[in-house]
């Protein structure tokens, strides 16, 4: 096995460059089937973090997992970005949380990706001072039979569930540290 | 009612952490403790980390049904132009013109195909493109510093860019980022992510800059400086860097042939 390249802090000025317009809506405003998943990123004194990047990864509503191309899409005569087609669903966002350490994903809710699975978006998380991202995932509702959330006491188990909220909405907030600390996952 | 700002402190205090957490690190390698082959989150010289890194252990996933998918990019997604960051404004920016190449491979050493990289990263004056970077050097009208590009089917990126400036920050006083370009990769399992920065050759700034010695390891922390390759350059043009990367963490072809 060859060793990896280790991982440095996004730093504070990915901001020209991460981010891209429409990055957090992987379905167009108005989508019948859309939801909104909203929340904080919060550091160990309980303040918002203004310079975090969150990645979302998830399978389609039927538990597909191949994704699709298309969620920086370019227009090719300007070079500026022309926004997801609408058509396929990329199971990709990228959002940078606001001046409130606040962001905001709209999408599809994610079926299940194995038979019997329980849904869930999985999160990666950059941040000014985090020198290594953190992985963890929002699980829109709480379930019998999940082999992670299965394993956690308790307290642990709810900072990964979000919370419904009116209209399709749900709130989820990241806890980098302190008592409410949010699950986050090593894979190996 | 205003509080005074505290006093930065000195370098001093901050390299004196530095050695202690070296030393710890080093005692308890020799002690059996394997490699720290990635940047510790919790590096009290690095003063943003202190409150941004869990404390409670991170734990272990027991399937990844997702996570060992990830998203995928396409020709869509990236314009021909985008990885040549000299060529994105009208006239052409100031500084070293340099070509940036590598490879992009797994842990078994097989090509990443296909793949996004993105960077990001300073003027030849140590400036961002940014309003959030006030450092008093000139802002580049010929400069943005973002590019992006698809690995081929080697696994290799190629970015034309200019040699960015090394930029002081506030971590403490005369705290200065050796010059480096920020990376951004995606492998075929989004628990490849790795977002990174590439480090030039014998940058006078390595032993006083907590971000680059958050990792303990010496070997690991060579990992992220390019070599710098003759038979890059090219002659009246520019000068050529290499450095490949490899993405930690389970590739989904792993687990399907660890099944």
């Amino acid at each position: 096995m060859r060793p990896p390249t280790p991982s440095q802090t996004v730093g504070p000025f990915f901001g020209y460059a991460l981010p891209f317009p429409g990055g957090g809506d992987l379905v167009p405003p108005g989508h019948p089937r859309a939801i909104t998943v909203h929340g904080a990123v919060l550091d160990g004194a309980g303040q918002p973090i203004p310079d975090a990047l969150l990645e979302f990864w998830q399978a389609d509503p039927a538990g597909g997992l191949a994704g699709a191309p298309g969620s920086m899409r370019r227009d090719p005569v300007t070079g500026s970005f022309a926004g997801r087609s609408g058509v396929g669903f990329t199971g990709f966002g990228r959002v940078a949380t606001d001046a409130d350490g606040h962001w905001t994903l709209r999408t599809l809710p994610p079926g299940p990706a194995a038979p019997g699975a329980l849904p869930y978006i999985s999160v990666c998380v950059f941040a000014r001072g985090l020198l290594h991202h953190l992985y963890t995932r929002v699980y829109l509702e709480d379930g019998a039979g999940d082999p992670l959330l299965d394993s956690l006491d308790p307290d642990r188990r709810a900072t990964l569930i979000a919370r419904p909220e009116q209209d399709g909405a749900y709130r989820f907030d990241i806890h980098l540290q302190g008592s409410e600390e949010t699950v986050f996952l090593d894979f190996g | 009612m205003s509080t005074n700002p505290p006093t930065p402190e000195p370098q001093a205090v901050i390299d004196a952490e530095m050695a202690r957490v070296q030393a710890e690190a080093e005692k308890a390698h020799a002690d059996g403790a394997p490699e720290e082959l990635q940047p510790r989150r919790d590096y009290p010289p690095y003063r943003s980390s202190v409150l941004r890194h869990p404390k409670r252990p991170l734990v272990a996933a027991p399937e990844a049904f997702t996570e060992l998918r990830g998203p995928v990019f396409g020709v869509t997604d990236v314009t021909e132009l985008d990885s040549d960051l000299t060529r994105q404004h009208h006239g052409e920016p100031l500084g070293e013109r340099i070509v940036v190449t590598g490879r992009v491979l797994d842990r078994d050493g097989r090509p990443v195909r296909g793949q996004l990289v993105e960077i990001w990263q300073a003027n030849a004056s140590g400036r961002y493109a940014h309003k959030g970077d006030q450092h008093p050097a000139p802002l580049d009208p010929n400069f943005t510093g973002a590019g992006r590009c698809l690995t081929d089917d080697e696994g290799r990126y190629t970015f034309t860019s200019i040699k960015p400036g090394a930029y002081p920050w506030r971590n403490h006083l005369n705290a200065w980022r050796p010059a480096h370009i920020h990376f951004s990769l995606f492998g075929t399992a989004f628990t490849q992510r790795l977002v990174t920065q590439m480090y030039f050759p014998n940058d006078p700034l390595f032993p006083y800059d907590p971000i680059f010695n958050s990792i303990t390891d010496e070997r690991a922390r060579q990992r992220l400086i390019s070599t710098y390759d003759h038979d890059l350059s090219s002659p009246e043009w520019s000068l050529g860097y290499r450095w490949d990367i490899v993405l930690d963490g389970p590739s989904a072809t792993w687990m399907e042939e660890g099944r």
